[in-house]
């Protein structure tokens, strides 16, 4: 599977993000200037995290207008995968491929720390391997992860399992003491309607080596992995 | 017509080295020199107090790439054709009179040092030193100094692995900001910051010149300022703009690693900005230049050569770029969205010129520029040292067994000892994903992409042994590092040191740097870590009274194979505890300067002890027996003693003890002494245990079985008997 990682101007998780599809997952990575308005080329489009711009205004706002950005709303009108991790999420609800928000997080610090997730919601390629209730362990790494968005919203995201990933505690129960960041519902995850465009604060990519701390993150990469090669045979 | 004396003062030149420079130079030196000279020959940029001492270092070394002082950072060997690079520098001054900006373009102006030798920054450290945590303006300091960290270095996308905060009143309103940064490039990438080839144009790239932090090199870093001056001083605090660094960290790295034949030379604006980066260049490359100031990108109007040869805005980069790729160097940093402008040209002789639409304001010979005046003083030994260090610690009554649990439990508490998970999740220390021990354990873990070595990076120093016996206290902060290093399995090579300390021109001052010199050298000799780069940073005092001596110690480790790391905590029950280098007993002397006798009997008091060679042969133990694979965790026994060394490794590893409990002699001092050269391991098997021993009597090097890690969550050890819920409820107290 061949994926575009993005980078912007600021971008920093670029280089994790090729390391664990690359050099782990052995698939075909290339990293893609924010100018480049092709993305012909690739199965699936990554968003990666750091902070474009410096995030100096809104996280994401000025990512939005990049020209890259046009060629993403394409490919995610296609169908193919893409996934926003951090600041990628925030560029994709900045840019209306995803609903909400997201804020400063609720204690004002940035937090950089391993949390729980449980797998929910409805079975799109990002976590058709995954069972539901499955508790990945995965870092965050935000200033502004504060997931937020109107009652209207929130409630057709729950109503129709779009939120795939919510804080929780080891054992799986979504706890305030679990929610690291004041996220409402503790939504950690949310797809777009269609089901290929996801949005996630933690870091997968941090997740790719037992070496590093765990290797839970592959779990996510594997299961779009596998849905490509599930379409093509 | 000589200057006034207001004019000397704004330089901070004295009269005797104003008159020198008249002499030097056949001539007086008009505003733009006057400025110039007096930044080039403060202490911060100069070294003038320092510069004979530092030359005493062991420096070279097989693995030793740089020569000490001549680059922006030492470059150390690792195989494999790649090289680490790296420095300590500090930020105390501009932290205390502004924590958020100060600390956040100390972060900055270390990570340029790295990315100028054509390195990718792969690691930061800081070395955090405030006064006490109750003091609400302290706090303040604290909250301020880790948020200018967090903000700066997580935009910058590198990970924030590890470091020190430490407490203590004697560093009330003068904080120490050390920040180090540790870079990987291949060696035959590394670039030198020479300016070299006559004809070459100089660029400056990346953020335009502002009037921010003028005179922050001579006046806020190189003289004592009451604090009054701080609410004046404010300005000379320049304010960082992390996103334009990470933009040139990643076209500088760029440009030396993909396309060195574009290079002639690479140097980072720091301290003294245009005028030290100009000059040093120049002089290290045994050229001159000239500069036509029209050219330099200006962030306002008005600005007179002097302001924009003096202005320290960050986020510049000074590139000597081969005139036959000035183009494609241009087109690379326009590429990544950077300003990149010819402001001059390497020239064949030694003077700097400084033109100004055509018009010379200034002439700089390098030579005298960079050849301070340096300043042996006689150091005199404090006179209050020999009563404190003649205290009668036997005559301190001895801990009541029954009180020996709650004293554990209140020292884990101290802000010292406590955690500082609650500032280290500020930062962000996973990114770039090699990230193995995060802060936290001994020393950080960072595995080198696409190798199977990892480095181990830790950072030392104790002011209260430092204060007590600056020779004795220099050389522990080596031991210490080397051993917390040694504990992760890796093998010390080379340090990077950043010298805190007070007022040089007071002889008691002078003293403590003279002996924590001579401490560090011989300390580093002992275990072969050559030091390959550092800073000084002096004038630390409030009100008149110096911080305590503290000499930084940013030490380098290599494992070889990095499955071989080895963490702190306890990895599993049923396994043998043992002490290694020492016995439980401890007699009273070794709580010399130790945590305990601060809170227990208010005091800082005794001798610190240290045994270079005893504690060599202890870590040769360790890294002897963790390459046999007989260790299965291992722990450096340092603050709070032997007993807060267990709690850790308890509290780290979630697993419970069962230790000793009878032993003789003191309570205190078997607890919670601190006597240096001991790591605690636990042993893979018991065979692993009896290998163990014999390797400890080859090397003479004690070993004492303490005890046993237990399936229960009790720790039991001598008169202590708790849980490992109790010390983890007080080691997570923080700060």
């Amino acid at each position: 599977m061949r994926f575009a990682i993005v980078r912007f101007p600021g971008t920093w998780s670029d280089r994790d993000c090729q390391h664990v599809l690359r050099d782990v997952l052995g698939q075909e990575t290339e990293i893609v200037w924010h100018r480049e308005s092709d993305l012909s080329g690739f199965d699936a489009v990554v968003l990666p995290g750091g902070f474009s711009y410096g995030d100096y205004l809104r996280c994401g706002a000025i990512a939005r207008f990049s020209p890259v950005m046009d060629e993403v709303a394409r490919v995610a009108a296609a169908g193919k995968p893409v996934i926003g991790i951090c600041n990628g999420f925030q560029v994709l609800c900045e840019s209306h491929l995803l609903p909400g928000a997201l804020m400063r997080n609720d204690s004002l610090q940035f937090r950089c720390e391993w949390t729980y997730l449980r797998r929910e919601g409805s079975s799109t390629p990002w976590v058709a391997t995954i069972p539901e209730g499955d508790v990945l362990h995965v870092p965050i790494s935000h200033g502004e992860g504060n997931y937020f968005a109107d009652a209207a919203t929130l409630d057709e995201l729950e109503q129709t399992g779009r939120v795939l990933f919510r804080y929780c505690d080891a054992a799986g129960t979504a706890t305030a003491e679990a929610n690291p960041n004041g996220s409402v519902n503790n939504i950690a995850g949310i797809i777009n309607a269609a089901g290929n465009v996801l949005g996630m604060m933690p870091h997968p990519e941090r997740a790719g080596e037992l070496l590093t701390g765990g290797a839970d993150g592959n779990r996510i990469w594997r299961s779009v992995i596998e849905a490509a090669v599930a379409a093509v045979a | 017509m000589p200057v006034d004396q207001e004019a000397l003062d704004a330089v901070a030149l004295s009269r005797a080295e104003y008159d020198l420079l008249v002499e030097r130079l056949g001539r007086e030196p008009n505003e733009v020199e006057l400025g110039m000279f007096g930044s080039l020959w403060s202490e911060h940029c100069g070294y003038k107090n320092s510069k004979p001492l530092l030359m005493l270092f062991p420096s070279g070394g097989d693995r030793v790439l740089t020569r000490a002082g001549a680059e922006n950072a030492g470059a150390i060997d690792i195989g494999d054709g790649l090289c680490v690079v790296m420095k300590v520098e500090s930020h105390n001054h501009p932290s205390a009179i502004e924590p958020f900006q100060g600390a956040a373009t100390g972060v900055g102006g270390i990570v340029r040092d790295i990315f100028a030798m054509g390195a990718y920054p792969i690691a930061i450290l800081n070395s955090l030193r405030f006064g006490t945590p109750a003091d609400p303006q302290n706090k303040y300091l604290l909250d301020g100094v880790v948020a200018g960290i967090s903000f700066y270095g997580n935009c910058l996308g590198i990970p924030n692995v590890g470091g020190e905060v430490v407490f203590a009143a004697d560093y009330n309103g003068n904080p120490l900001v050390n920040a180090m940064c540790v870079g990987l490039a291949r060696t035959d990438r590394l670039q030198s910051a020479k300016a070299r080839g006559v004809g070459n144009p100089l660029l400056l790239v990346g953020a335009d010149t502002g009037r921010d932090g003028i005179h922050g090199a001579s006046g806020l870093a190189s003289r004592t300022d009451p604090e009054a001056r701080f609410e004046e001083m404010r300005p000379a605090v320049q304010v960082g703009n992390p996103f334009m660094e990470k933009l040139l960290m990643e076209a500088c790295y760029e440009l030396a690693s993909e396309h060195p034949e574009w290079l002639a030379g690479l140097q980072d604006l720091g301290a003294a900005g245009l005028t030290s980066s100009v000059v040093e260049c120049c002089a290290k490359g045994g050229t001159g230049a000239v500069l036509e100031l029209a050219n330099v990108p200006r962030r306002e109007s008005g600005m007179r050569p002097y302001e924009i040869m003096l202005s320290e805005s960050q986020e510049r980069m000074l590139v000597i770029a081969n005139r036959e790729h000035a183009a494609d160097v241009k087109a690379l940093f326009e590429r990544w969205e950077l300003h990149c402008e010819e402001i001059g040209q390497v020239t064949g002789g030694t003077d700097v010129v400084i033109m100004d639409n055509g018009v010379e304001v200034g002439r700089v010979p390098t030579g005298i520029a960079s050849d301070p005046p340096l300043y042996r003083r006689e150091g005199v030994r404090p006179a209050h040292l020999a009563e404190l260090n003649t205290f009668d610690l036997a005559s301190l009554p001895d801990l009541d067994p029954g009180e020996a649990t709650a004293a554990l439990l209140r020292l884990l508490a101290r802000p010292n000892i406590t955690s500082k998970r609650g500032v280290f999740r500020q930062y962000d220390h996973q990114v770039l994903a090699n990230t193995v021990v995060p802060p936290g354990g001994d020393a950080a873990v960072v595995r080198i992409d696409g190798t199977d070595r990892a480095i181990a990076l830790s950072t030392d120093c104790n002011g209260r042994y430092c204060y007590l016996d600056p020779y004795a206290g220099a050389a522990i902060a080596v031991a210490e590092a080397a051993r917390n290093v040694v504990c992760t399995g890796a093998t010390p090579v080379a340090v990077t040191d950043c010298l805190n300390f007070g007022n040089p021109e007071k002889a008691d001052v002078y003293y403590q740097l003279s002996q924590a010199v001579h401490g560090l050298s011989e300390a580093c000799s002992v275990f072969d870590t050559p030091v390959v780069s550092g800073n000084v940073s002096l004038y630390n005092e409030t009100a008149g009274r110096p911080v305590y001596p503290t000499p930084v110690v940013g030490m380098l480790g290599i494992i070889e194979d990095v499955s071989k790391h080895l963490r702190a905590g306890f990895q599993r029950p049923g396994s043998e505890v043992w002490l290694l280098g020492a016995g439980i007993d401890q007699a009273a002397d070794t709580l010399a300067g130790s945590e305990y006798l601060e809170m227990a009997h208010g005091k800082v008091a005794g001798l610190p002890q240290v045994d270079l060679q005893g504690e060599r042969r202890l870590q040769e133990l360790v890294l002897l027996a963790n390459g046999e694979g007989l260790l299965a965790s291992a722990h450096d026994c340092s603050d709070g003693g032997l007993a807060v060394a267990l709690a850790e490794c308890a509290v780290f590893g979630g697993v419970g003890f069962d230790g000793q409990r009878e032993f003789g002699g003191r309570v205190d001092g078997a607890l919670f002494g601190e006597r240096q050269g001991r790591v605690v391991v636990t042993v893979a098997s018991e065979a692993a245990a009896t290998r163990l021993r014999e390797l400890a009597a080859e090397l003479d090097v004690w070993a004492t079985w303490l005890g046993r890690t237990v399936e229960h969550g009790g720790f039991a050890f001598g008169p202590i008997e708790t849980s490992v819920e109790a010390l983890g409820e007080a080691y997570e107290t923080g700060v």
